[in-house]
């Protein structure tokens, strides 16, 4: 699903028939009842949203980097970026949106994932505009950027940060022309200390996109899923070149990158660990589909190189 | 026929088989390896990519198989004996669920106290399934001599469901990445990662074995029930406290190895009892055999039909064990 479907709040009356054909004063009350929700319905840009409730950490970050910030009054309980976001009420995440909460704040606009119907349709009996968003490939980044700023009025600011990561990414995938492209094993999770429970990126979704655009070729290309559960004996017979792990939900020392990066030794015949190039990137908001991801994308090419 | 040649030959044929089943899993997978490259001893280690397919992925997976099935199915005979219950299982007394949630909060955490070879995660399971087994037992032994299988069993079914509550609490406030790996832990895996985890949990089920081995007769006894156990001479309440200690250890320490792998403690049993007979003696070492092969042949399916994608061993155990055990059953009646 593309991201940024947006829904709008209909404000249309249907009291207004019964005084349809009367004189002059009914006439104009007609126009006011059925015009002004048709504007406010076909160009809702019109009304930009003041109170917006985000239960997306990645289109949080994207809210404050083209300028919404002041206007977002909620965010989700795993939300953590901008710092900002820390004096900010918390109204539940994913899968235990807190309703009760969200519609006691009197929003105008809720950034709900794409999964949350139950609560998108709570949100369109209490007429509240969402904005539809859902986890997809890199160049959908931009996209929601540039929606999110048609939808909140700051299109030119979105217009720019997204021209901007464009930019960068071009830039990087340019310094890439004419470079070998590594097979790489993206790694996303896996258990500490161990090769148990190894979950790397498929040939599908926002990290398998990164690490194209950083200079890698995908071990899992051909693989129609965002993520593959691989045990031993597929990494072994896919032989990649560069294992490449992110953690970013513990922040790991320089030490505890190391011990796991020597996790992997038993694979001995794995090029990348035969040749050393078992690379652990660490950090907060590296698997985050924001406005920091030619950040991202810039330390997984320095590390491919 | 006399129970020495009975035994001889349940054995011999149930060995035989789960031998052909453990020499021939490792030969399958995902991925096809020449097993004479494998096997050479001129290619140099580093780069033979078939012996490592077999040594590092393979093997260490189906003695995994083979130990926590035989584990879940003799523990699954011993306590079904004990409660006399034919519902019991090595989960019925809340080991499984103490250790799940000693593994919850090792992974929810992000424990890192990984120790010879063995990461947290199973550490802290087996710690998980130690406390349970200690809470029930005390629970049971508290308010009579002796160990009242009744307490036992109420014990364990409610630490079960307190255990799950704090399970799907750890669950809730685990981050969204770690809720997903506790929920994948759940449902079992045998790709333990090398032969250390192996060999820490071997000690314990050895240990619970070698206890297995002597108690076929008393639990055939206390099958008829306690009091006519204790007049053929059976010490009850000492047979009954080592047949939950050993069981309990047992289901600990294969739970911590591979996670809940269910329905074998129930469904083996019961499908050996319906080809060998209800001799202890016999059930015991056939339900053993049994045990190993079918997790094995399990994971092999697990691991191979929707390669390179994988299926959690314990859906295909519940798959299989399921509909197989009540066709028997509607086959016997």
């Amino acid at each position: 699903m593309v991201p940024g479907n947006t829904k709008h709040t209909k404000n249309t009356k249907d009291g207004t028939k019964k005084h349809k054909g009367k004189t002059a004063p009914f006439a104009f009350l007609n126009f006011v009842f059925l015009f002004v929700p048709f504007v406010s319905f076909v160009f809702p840009g019109q009304v930009m949203p003041q109170r917006i409730v985000s239960l997306v950490p990645a289109v949080t970050e994207m809210l404050f980097a083209i300028g919404a910030g002041p206007q977002v009054v909620a965010v989700s309980s795993y939300d953590q970026d901008p710092p900002e976001v820390k004096a900010l009420p918390r109204v539940g995440a994913l899968l235990d949106p807190d309703v009760e909460r969200i519609l006691s704040l009197r929003p105008d606009l809720v950034i709900t994932y794409g999964s949350q119907t139950d609560l998108q349709s709570q949100l369109e009996r209490a007429r509240i505009g969402f904005f539809d968003y859902r986890h997809a490939g890199l160049a959908d980044i931009t996209t929601t950027m540039r929606a999110l700023g048609a939808r909140t009025g700051h299109a030119q600011e979105a217009e720019a940060i997204a021209r901007g990561v464009e930019s960068r990414l071009d830039a990087i995938r340019a310094g890439q022309a004419g470079r070998p492209r590594p097979r790489t094993l993206l790694v996303f999770g896996r258990e500490r200390g161990a090769l148990r429970n190894i979950y790397a990126s498929g040939g599908r979704g926002f990290l398998h996109d990164m690490l194209e655009a950083a200079g890698g070729a995908n071990v899992f290309a051909d693989v129609n899923r965002q993520s593959v559960q691989a045990t031993t004996e597929l990494i072994l017979a896919r032989a990649p070149e560069v294992i490449l792990e992110v953690r970013s939900a513990d922040i790991l020392t320089a030490e505890e990158a190391a011990r796991e990066a020597a996790s992997w030794t038993p694979l001995a015949s794995v090029p990348a660990v035969r040749q050393n190039r078992v690379i652990v990137l660490t950090g907060k908001g590296l698997t985050v589909p924001g406005p920091r991801v030619a950040d991202v994308v810039q330390r997984m090419a320095e590390a491919l190189r | 026929m006399s129970l020495r040649r009975r035994l001889l030959t349940v054995v011999g044929i149930f060995g035989a088989a789960t031998l052909t089943v453990l020499l021939w899993a490792p030969t399958m997978g995902s991925t096809s390896i020449s097993l004479s490259r494998a096997f050479d001893t001129g290619v140099p280690w580093a780069d033979n990519v078939d012996a490592q397919i077999f040594f590092v992925a393979r093997l260490p997976r189906v003695l995994a198989g083979a130990l926590i099935g035989a584990t879940l199915a003799a523990a699954g005979v011993v306590l079904q004996a004990l409660m006399r219950n034919p519902l019991a299982t090595p989960f019925t007394l809340g080991v499984s669920a103490g250790a799940a949630l000693g593994a919850m909060l090792a992974i929810a955490m992000r424990l890192d106290v990984g120790a010879l070879g063995v990461s947290s995660v199973p550490i802290a399971s087996f710690l998980g399934s130690l406390v349970a087994i200690a809470i029930v037992y005390g629970l049971a032994s508290s308010q009579r001599r002796g160990l009242s299988t009744n307490v036992l069993l109420l014990a364990g079914v409610t630490l079960n469901s307190f255990f799950s509550a704090l399970i799907l609490f750890v669950q809730y406030l685990a981050d969204f990445a770690e809720s997903f790996r506790t929920v994948r832990w759940l449902m079992g895996d045998l790709d333990v990662g090398g032969y250390g985890p192996i060999v820490a949990a071997t000690p314990f089920i050895v240990a619970a074995f070698a206890v297995f081995a002597v108690l076929p007769r008393a639990l055939n006894l206390l099958t008829m029930g306690e009091d006519m156990a204790a007049s053929r001479g059976v010490e009850v309440v000492k047979a009954q406290r080592w047949a939950f200690f050993s069981a309990s250890l047992a289901t600990g320490a294969a739970v911590s190895l591979g996670g809940p792998v269910g329905f074998i403690g129930i469904v083996v049993p019961h499908l050996v009892r319906l080809m060998v007979g209800s001799d202890h003696r016999v059930v015991l070492p056939a339900a053993t055999l049994f045990g190993a092969a079918f997790l094995v042949l399990c994971d092999l399916l697990a691991r191979t039909i929707m390669a390179p994608l994988e299926i959690p061993v314990g859906i295909i155990t519940a798959l299989i064990g399921g509909p197989f055990f009540l066709w028997l059953l509607v086959r016997q009646a």
